[in-house]
């Protein structure tokens, strides 16, 4: 009875979690240098927690995020630019280690949609507004308002 | 005693066949008597679900472990809290409820909708009922709660203990009442669609169903957040995670239905829109169903081992979703455009509205899609998670928060943005003075923090100067004030509340994303440690045996300035035995708007405990906010106007009153 994603699928059931999610980075985890270790905590957030459902490294107590952790920070005291560490960490992981999806071709349609939906739906906006002013009745003529005026006074 | 509700179920399937087809194929023939059958039938069909349901809810109470569900989502130790909430804390039960609150909406529109006109009223229960009964054999032919178990097993397999919790028993019917409220939006889009007449009274049947379905989506999404934030133990409120995502769309596209809905009342301007979005509301719904309740979201790959229920899923998914837009499609040319508007007017203002929440939506939408579709495509992997969120539903907010104070002032028609700019002058200098308050005063306040924390009281400050003008603050006197707020429409009220629970919101993500302080040690019995100026002591950590599981249970106490302690909070590691599972029980203690948030860790092998400590300062009001926005929808849903129905009924005027049935 018991399938292979039955805990995965109860876990997800109307939220979002995963068991024993609980303490992340460790006490002795954490570099003597504040800027490096904001560095490292700001890195954190964008790389995902392999065996976790939808974790950053930041927030997940799994092994595997922790030597991850402690990796980042390896390559940060050596030296390395945020960029080179996260370069690093996609050619040992793959792409999916990655929560903020790289730049390229692939994931052109992805980092698009919202600034082509933006400007498309806002053209269409104002071109459907453009043509219903156009649509908007004119300022009667004279001759046309002392017509009115004649029958308004005749009712009367 | 179970093959009653089982037998109900397929009873209930039955009816809703019949309420597929009798009342629309009466209302196409001109035949009242078959048009009259739906009303019986939805309210029969109703009864007949929520038999099965309670009997279900009754074996879970008696831990009937001869039913499969039950053996494998509950244990006779259970507190019986749990036992019932755990009814629908799996598959099956959950989409039990689902069907249970589809064919409740249905049975309210038959009870409710005696003013709609016949046809309308005939094809929106037939068309709610070709929902139930494609559910209905869903549930049947793949998720059937009721399948027997022999020999039945002495001892359940128990609970996800995550879900063992409070939060089930509200989060769950509070998000369903939401989203598969929504339903009956659809329906009245589908039967109009077919009926082939949309006018303003359209629109103002359709805003009760609105309201009520937005609001309690509001409200149980902002359970779940909380949920989250208690029980994750590390106090993230939001995670962007697909799951969140499904209930989070709908939500998007609901708001903006909301909006435009009132465009169609007031001005009969924007029909074809606002059907489109009804439409897609409730597609958004289906599509989160499926999301969920088929495993795709786990890895396509997962979901190709056993695909039979996303298969299924996937075709009601296909054929509601393709009809309605066929349809659509085909009727959509032949209805007449409405009124005519300026760019700068209450309408104008409304579009925009319209034009970025659809935006934030389909942001949503390919976020949550791309992975799948990566994957399904060249089988790579690829995330995408909060960042990508962060750097594109973010930018798409600021701008449409920076815009909400200025649609209710304009006037309709033909707006003035100067005079409106004027009335606001007094909301923006409030604004500006709370950004250079909080960026002169506030300890490590960045300038986009001050600039957040601005745009949270713009929301407020703009909400409240609406209301003010309304009743003619500071031009009129008091007396006479006063009674104009009696006078004014509660429906300006409910816009107020939610405007003003939007700006509460804001201000609470603000608060926790930019003045959010961490403490990470490890602590000894004795120990101290300083969190945002507090002072706080670790006292002990005792094992306490619970009904279903064991937990460490560590002890804090928060010492004023001379050292003695005046308040305690106590933090916890449990752990379910049954399902070998731990959870977090965060030690949460709220002072004013803020919260102090410890979670403990393991112990260390010298018998330190690892303690993470947060102060996360006015993180409640991101909930409070919530709230205070689903207020306002209540309080619109008793508006006047949406109740036109008993007086009118008097004056033998079709108009409807649905509005009594949401509330």
């Amino acid at each position: 009875m018991r399938r292979p994603f039955f805990i995965a699928l109860c876990v997800a059931l109307f939220s979002l979690w995963q068991p024993g999610a609980v303490l992340a980075v460790q006490p002795g985890e954490a570099l003597s240098d504040p800027a490096l270790e904001a560095r490292a905590r700001a890195l954190s957030t964008e790389l995902r927690c392999m065996v976790c459902q939808n974790q950053s490294i930041d927030v997940s107590d799994a092994d595997l995020a922790r030597d991850l952790r402690v990796l980042v920070r390896e390559r940060l005291s050596a030296g390395d630019s945020d960029a080179e560490v996260l370069d690093y960490i996609v050619s040992r992981y793959g792409e999916f280690v990655l929560l903020k999806p790289q730049f390229n071709i692939r994931n052109a349609l992805l980092w698009g949609t919202p600034l082509i939906l933006l400007l498309v739906g806002g053209g269409v906006m104002l071109a459907a507004g453009r043509s219903r002013r156009k649509a908007e009745p004119k300022a009667l003529t004279a001759e046309e308002s002392a017509a009115l005026n004649e029958i308004l006074t005749r009712r009367q | 005693m179970v093959e009653i509700g089982h037998f109900a179920l397929v009873l209930a399937f039955a009816l809703a066949l019949v309420q597929s087809v009798l009342p629309l194929a009466g209302a196409r023939s001109g035949n009242a008597r078959m048009m009259a059958t739906g009303g019986p039938v939805a309210i029969t069909g109703f009864v007949m679900v929520a038999l099965a349901f309670a009997v279900l809810t009754l074996s879970y109470a008696r831990s009937d472990f001869s039913v499969v569900n039950v053996w494998e989502n509950s244990h006779s130790l259970k507190p019986m809290l749990y036992k019932i909430t755990g009814t629908w804390g799996n598959h099956e039960g959950s989409m039990l409820l689902w069907v249970l609150i589809l064919t409740f909406f249905g049975a309210l529109v038959a009870l409710f909708g005696a003013n709609l006109p016949a046809t309308l009223r005939a094809g929106v229960i037939s068309v709610q009922g070709w929902i139930g009964a494609a559910f209905l054999l869903f549930i049947l032919a793949t998720s059937n709660p009721f399948t027997r178990l022999t020999p039945a097993p002495i001892e359940g397999r128990d609970l996800n203990p995550v879900l063992q919790d409070i939060g089930l028993a509200i989060h769950p019917p509070l998000l369903y009442l939401g989203y598969v409220g929504f339903s009956v939006c659809f329906s009245f889009a589908v039967a109009a669609l077919i009926d082939g007449r949309i006018d303003a009274a359209w629109a103002r049947w359709v805003r009760p169903w609105t309201l009520a379905a937005w609001s309690f989506l509001t409200g149980g999404i902002a359970m779940g957040s909380y949920w989250a934030y208690y029980e994750l133990g590390w106090g993230g409120f939001w995670f962007w995670d697909p799951v969140e995502n499904a209930s989070f769309m709908p939500w998007l596209a609901g708001t903006a239905l909301l909006h435009s809905a009132i465009v169609m009342e007031k001005r009969s301007a924007l029909k074809i829109w606002t059907l489109l979005l009804a439409i897609l509301t409730f597609s958004l719904s289906l599509l989160g169903t499926f999301l969920v309740r088929s495993g795709v979201l786990t890895s396509v790959h997962a979901f190709a081992t056993d695909p039979s229920r996303g298969i299924f899923i996937l075709c009601i998914l296909t054929i509601f979703i393709g009809g309605s837009l066929a349809l659509f499609a085909l009727r959509a040319p032949t209805l007449t455009a409405g009124g005519i508007f300026h760019p700068v007017s209450r309408e104008g203002a409304l579009v925009l509205n319209n034009l970025f929440l659809t935006t934030a939506t389909a942001t949503v939408l390919i976020g949550t899609l791309y992975p799948l579709v990566v994957e399904a495509l060249s089988g790579d992997k690829i995330s995408v998670g909060a960042p990508f969120f962060n750097l594109t539903f973010g930018p798409l907010m600021v701008p449409l928060l920076a815009l909400v104070p200025f649609g209710p002032l304009l006037a309709w028609k033909r707006g003035d943005l100067l005079a409106v700019g004027q009335r606001l002058m007094a909301a923006f200098a409030g604004a500006l003075l709370v950004v250079l308050v909080t960026a002169l005063f506030v300890d490590g306040a960045s300038v986009l923090a001050a600039l957040g924390v601005g745009l949270a009281a713009w929301l407020v400050f703009g909400a409240l100067t609406d209301l003010a003008l309304k009743a003619g603050v500071g031009s009129v006197p008091v007396g006479t004030m006063l009674r104009r707020l009696a006078g004014l429409p509660l429906s300006v009220f409910g816009t107020t509340l939610a405007h003003l629970g939007l700006g509460l919101t804001t201000l609470g993500v603000v608060g926790v994303l930019s003045f959010e302080s961490e403490n990470i040690l490890s602590m000894r019995p004795g120990d101290t440690a300083e969190i945002a100026g507090r002072a706080l002591r670790f006292e002990s950590i005792d094992p306490v045996k619970g009904p279903n599981y064991t937990e460490d249970r560590a002890t804090f106490a928060l010492l004023d300035e001379a050292g003695q302690p005046y308040a305690s909070v106590v933090s916890a590691k449990r752990f379910y035995p049954v399902r070998q599972m731990p959870t977090t029980e965060a030690g949460i203690r709220t002072m004013g708007f803020s919260q102090l948030y410890i979670s403990i860790g393991d112990q260390t092998a010298d018998g330190a405990l690892v303690v993470r400590i947060w102060w996360k300062p006015m993180v409640t009001l991101i909930w409070l906010g919530a709230l205070v926005m689903m207020g306002g929808g209540a309080v619109s849903l008793f508006d006047r106007r949406l109740r036109v129905g008993a007086p009118a009924r008097r004056r033998k005027a079709a108009s409807g009153r649905p509005g009594e049935a949401a509330a």
